[in-house]
């Protein structure tokens, strides 16, 4: 076990970091260094050159709107083709808010302008004209685990959390609303809050290893059993079959629980 | 003075005595709320009274400490401030302030002295400088907060813009409406922080920008919670030769050459202790020494844009010094009280560059520390909370000895907690009276307690505190 590393890369630490991203990426450290896995972090900004075959783990946040417009032209001019390449290897993209409306094929404006996107995500995002309210509120959603070949019987064996299995819980605050196409399937069906559009009851995308959600709050503290999943993907493809062995998570499920009874 | 203004005074002093009465807080919204519904621009026409004018203090963090200082220098000048003091600073509670102090024909007592001192919510600024056309207005600062009501920091940026735009773009002037000052209102600017700077540029009336010389007093590392990096001109990345907090520096752009104005108000020397703060500051008349009783140095911003603040009004030097050495500070901002032997301290930290600023503050005080952190997410909160993983917790783990999670949202705080080292699994407490009544029995008599919450758990815990140390509501102040 000691001798696995995660590699994560985090694009664009400086500029996609709005709604408490930090903490995606403190969780992902904890979580490896509590069982003895090493733990390598590269930050990409502006400029700098990504390589498909660098990382275990892509993640990405969400970013003002300024800033969004400064990093998708460097986006699309120096990481876009080997993000791409990665996850078409199964490399693990965690894509948060603003990043899961960039990595998607485009975004339209509310004038019908639309921008180019990443096209990892089959899905596209539209803003419905600055009288429509903002998709703003706690949110609880049922995470489809299962169907990512990650059964809940094998997380039990594995001593994986399962008060957390099946529900992911955060905060939503987005504008724009998202339309999945036939390419990916959601993440997950929201119990409460508005998820992917408010309408259609999805959250969140998913394409091969790549996940895209609206969810933060930050997102991976609280939902351990899905941050594990996160690692055990990532470390898979190099190592393999992994299996995480369990770790103090009582303040973890403490406040997952707790955000369960929030209102929305 | 027209028969709805009365209206809405009589409505708004009904609505305030009502809410007091039945024990509902200060009243303060309340009495807004009703006399804005009678009268829409009632405090147009009752903020015009003031023969000293008006100045609005608006920005993330700072307003209310700010606003504080600026109304004892005026007293100490001699002027008899209007002022939202409550810390109700939307357009409502500006109204329900000015309720108070108007007579129910509607004419505000002692008029010629009155100076108008508005804390303005960083969105209702535009709408405050539409009504009250202030001579001054001061920004702080621009931060991260609360970004499920403000929306994005550029969005705010760009209203504080656009308000100040209105006023070049013969807004002014209406027929039927006089104004009292026929130029436009001053601008007083934080220098160091980018987005605040960047409202002088092409701002066609007169600007006066603050801010700190002293390099000492910073660092070289940008922290986290940062939210202007990039060129407002360029979008490059600001260089910095120093850094305060956040994104408050020396900074420039090295591609377009957009770069920190030589502010007109500054902090040449500036030294914090454990109990006050001593610093210069040079302005156009000469040179002030101040002792400030208050420790950070994000209380040397606040008097410095006090100083800068009351430069602008045109108040006397001496007024200001003397104002500020006897300063003691706004209701739960570094506000001192003994409970039973103990020292209590309760510092506001709402956001994560005002939360840092106040982590830093307690950890370069001496001891081991005892904290009582709240997390609430009402909607005067932010509802939230991911913030608080921008904030840097970790700057108090080596000295703190004992610590409660409280508040609405104490598992998530908890959990943040976790991560900074505190332990696995830190204790959390929902009640606010139980939290305190906990606090107080960890601290020894004679020791220091440290209470840290947001907005409205400051409130609660606040009135919890005040009663067991004696002190009265804070709307009989």
């Amino acid at each position: 076990m000691s001798s696995m590393t995660l590699r994560v890369a985090h694009l664009y630490p400086r500029l996609m970091n709005i709604y408490g991203d930090r903490g995606n990426i403190m969780c992902l450290r904890h979580r490896c260094e509590a069982r003895g896995i090493g733990f390598e972090l590269v930050e990409l900004g502006i400029g700098d050159r990504f390589d498909a075959a660098s990382a275990d783990l892509i993640f990405a946040g969400g970013a003002q709107d300024r800033e969004q417009r400064n990093v998708v032209e460097d986006l699309l001019a120096t990481k876009a083709d080997a993000v791409r390449e990665a996850v078409e290897a199964g490399v693990v993209l965690l894509a948060v808010c603003g990043a899961y409306q960039l990595f998607g094929r485009f975004y339209r404006e509310s004038t019908g302008a639309e921008l180019p996107g990443v096209g990892i995500f089959d899905l596209h995002t539209e803003h419905p004209g600055e009288k429509a309210k903002r998709l703003i509120g706690n949110i609880v959603v049922e995470w489809d685990g299962p169907a990512a070949g990650f059964h809940h019987e094998d997380r039990a064996r594995r001593g994986v959390p399962l008060q957390a299995a099946g529900t992911i819980v955060g905060f939503e605050n987005h504008g724009g609303r998202t339309h999945l196409g036939a390419g990916v399937r959601p993440l997950a069906t929201v119990r409460s809050g508005n998820g992917n559009n408010g309408a259609d009851g999805t959250e969140g995308a998913v394409y091969r290893n790549a996940y895209g959600t609206y969810i933060h709050g930050s997102l991976l503290p609280k939902n351990p059993a899905f941050a594990d999943h996160l690692i055990a993907l990532a470390l898979g493809r190099r190592y393999g079959e992994v299996e995480l062995a369990a770790i103090d998570d009582r303040a973890e499920e403490r406040a997952h629980a707790a955000a369960l009874r929030l209102r929305p | 003075m027209n028969p709805r203004t009365t209206l809405a005074i009589l409505a708004g002093k009904a609505a305030g005595g009502a809410s007091r009465l039945l024990g509902r807080g200060g009243g303060t919204a309340i009495a807004g709320v009703a006399a804005l519904r009678v009268d829409p621009h009632l405090v147009r026409d009752l903020a015009a009274q003031a023969g000293a004018g008006s100045i609005a203090v608006t920005g993330t963090n700072g307003k209310t400490t700010t606003t504080l200082m600026l109304n004892r220098i005026a007293t100490a000048a001699g002027l008899r401030p209007l002022h939202n003091r409550s810390g109700s600073n939307m357009m409502r509670g500006v109204a329900a302030m000015l309720v108070e102090e108007a007579s129910p024909s509607g004419s505000i007592a002692d008029a010629a002295r009155r100076l108008a001192i508005l804390e303005v919510d960083e969105a209702t600024l535009p709408e405050i400088v539409r009504e009250v056309r202030p001579r001054v207005i001061l920004f702080t600062n621009l931060f991260r907060d609360q970004l499920d009501r403000y929306g994005e920091v550029d969005t705010v940026a760009r209203s504080w813009r656009s308000a100040l735009g209105g006023q070049g773009t013969g807004d002014r002037g209406q027929p039927g409406t006089e104004s009292l000052e026929p130029g436009l209102p001053t601008i007083v600017l934080n220098a160091d922080d980018p987005a605040v700077a960047h409202l002088g540029r092409g701002y066609a009336g007169p600007v006066v920008y603050y801010g700190v010389e002293d390099a000492s007093a910073g660092g070289d590392a940008v922290e986290h919670a940062s939210d202007f990096r990039t060129c407002l001109e360029c979008g490059a990345d600001l260089a910095y030769t120093v850094t305060f907090y956040g994104h408050v520096g020396h900074w420039r752009c090295p591609s377009c050459g957009n770069a920190r104005p030589a502010p007109d108000v500054r902090i040449t020397r500036v030294a914090t202790g454990d109990d006050g703060t001593e610093m210069t500051v040079a302005t156009a008349e000469g040179e002030l020494r101040v002792r400030l009783p208050l420790t950070g140095l994000y209380n040397a911003y606040n008097a410095l844009a006090a100083v800068a603040g009351a430069a602008a009004l045109g108040l006397p030097r001496e007024a200001t010094v003397t104002a500020l050495e006897g300063f003691s500070a706004a209701f739960g901002r570094q506000e001192r009280f003994q409970v039973e032997g103990r020292d209590v301290r309760v510092m506001l930290g709402k956001n994560p560059t005002g939360l840092n600023q106040v982590l830093r503050t307690v950890a370069s005080r001496p001891g081991r520390k005892r904290i009582l952190f709240f997390l609430n997410d009402g909607i005067a909160d932010g509802r939230d909370i991911s913030w608080i993983w921008d904030a840097d917790y970790e700057l108090v783990r080596p000295q703190t000895e004992w610590t409660l999670a409280a508040g609405t949202r104490a598992e998530d705080l908890a959990l943040r907690l976790k991560y900074a080292g505190f332990g696995d699994e830190v204790a959390i407490e929902h009640d606010t009276g139980a939290a305190f009544q906990r606090a107080i029995e960890a601290a020894p008599e004679g020791e220091t307690l440290y209470v840290l919450p947001t907005y409205t758990a400051m409130l609660e815990v606040r009135e919890i505190i005040a009663k067991r140390a004696g002190a009265g509501h804070f709307w009989e102040e």
